[in-house]
């Protein structure tokens, strides 16, 4: 049950020119590329004060994907600075910090503006995912949905069979609180809704604009796909829940602030 | 009766400066504006009309009805507040977001 399929059926006219993603971009890269069949490929890796974590980040990440865009949201430690010294990375520096949400959607603007991007992935600076797990997602959209539409939206998920969710037991229930909430809300039946990691096809992302700078833009980002009609599914992943992500903001008081955001942004 | 000449002149004060200002929806802040100083300045020299537009509407005393205006206003002025915050977050970040495009390299170096 690990991939529940979006509703897309219905909304057949908003699959503009949806070309399988993957086999119809064979051109040959002219840059760095590893795999041939992911030159069309873009990770977003919104960033900020990750300089302790984004280095092994980065190396898992251009050892699978030839384009990556880091947007440094404005660090004070000199992330930009660890970014900016791996050359097939591609780094946009907010002037001030704006939060994530906003850097996610600098980062969406700037990979459209690559007419050769067809799929795009957000991945999270502060090593909790797994360059692997995005390559299976990645592989995973263009493919028939339960519903035979081609996916166009893949999703993360820390609940589903086969994946791990090395949290504790408090942070657990708050998370499931917030996907209870979203579900409820969203009505999109998703089994998590604060996981950083997706991949979503050129069309997704052309139609999203994030105004939720901090926690909440992943809700907007299901609301859109609802919204929309984009055929979705969920994908097991395996987050890394090290110290140091344990320590920096996955705390109580941070899963607090998606719930308020939540909440706020619903009434905005 | 010294308090009524600075209350007089700070209300007048704080409506000149406050009649100043953007030009949308200008007219009606003035006209506001105008009211409020003159209520404002009627209650001063007279605050026995507070109390007694206080009873009529069901208020004990003049400085109850200060106070419960004084409330509703500062929660509206919270209320706009919000609300032109959030717009000016709104073009601050879309301006961010264009300087960080500005500088950025292209998404690819050869430019295809």
């Amino acid at each position: 049950m690990g991939a529940e399929s979006g509703r897309s059926a219905a909304r057949e006219g908003n699959d503009r020119n949806d070309t399988p993603d993957g086999s119809a971009d064979s051109l040959p890269a002219a840059g760095p590329s590893l795999a041939e069949d992911l030159d069309d490929v873009w990770v977003v890796v919104p960033a900020y004060n990750e300089a302790a974590a984004i280095g092994p980040v980065l190396e898992g990440l251009t050892a699978v994907f030839a384009h990556v865009a880091v947007v440094d949201d404005a660090s004070s430690d000199g992330t930009g600075d660890i970014a900016a010294a791996y050359p097939t990375v591609r780094l946009v520096r907010h002037p001030i910090n704006l939060g994530q949400g906003a850097a996610l959607q600098t980062g969406f603007d700037y990979v459209l503006r690559d007419p050769a991007a067809r799929r795009v992935v957000t991945f999270d600076a502060d090593g909790q995912h797994r360059a692997a797990d995005a390559l299976a997602m990645v592989r995973r959209l263009g493919t028939p949905s339960d519903l035979g539409a081609p996916l166009q939206v893949i999703l993360g998920t820390r609940f589903g069979p086969g994946a791990t969710a090395g949290a504790g037991r408090a942070r657990l229930g708050v998370l499931r609180l917030a996907v209870a909430y979203t579900r409820a809300t969203v009505r999109l039946p998703v089994t998590d809704t604060h996981n950083g990691l997706r991949a979503m096809t050129r069309e997704v992302v052309a139609q999203l604009r994030l105004r939720q700078g901090g926690m909440a833009h992943a809700t907007e980002i299901l609301e859109r796909v609802r919204a929309s009609g984009f055929a979705w599914a969920e994908h097991p992943v395996t987050i890394d829940y090290s110290a140091y992500s344990q320590a920096k903001g996955q705390s109580m008081l941070n899963a607090i602030n998606i719930l308020t955001d939540l909440a706020i942004g619903r009434s905005r | 009766m010294i308090v009524k000449a600075l209350l007089i002149v700070a209300v007048v004060a704080i409506a000149a400066g406050l009649a100043r200002g953007g030009a949308r929806r200008l007219a009606l802040r003035r006209v506001g504006l105008a009211v409020f100083a003159l209520a404002a300045i009627g209650g001063v020299l007279y605050p026995d009309t507070l109390t007694w537009v206080a009873q009529r509407i069901g208020v004990g005393r003049g400085a109850d009805l200060m106070l419960y205006v004084l409330i509703v206003a500062f929660l509206s002025y919270i209320a706009t507040r919000f609300a032109h915050d959030r717009r000016t977050d709104r073009r601050l970040t879309d301006l961010a977001r264009c300087v960080a495009l500005a500088e950025a390299p292209p998404p690819r170096p050869d430019g295809r």
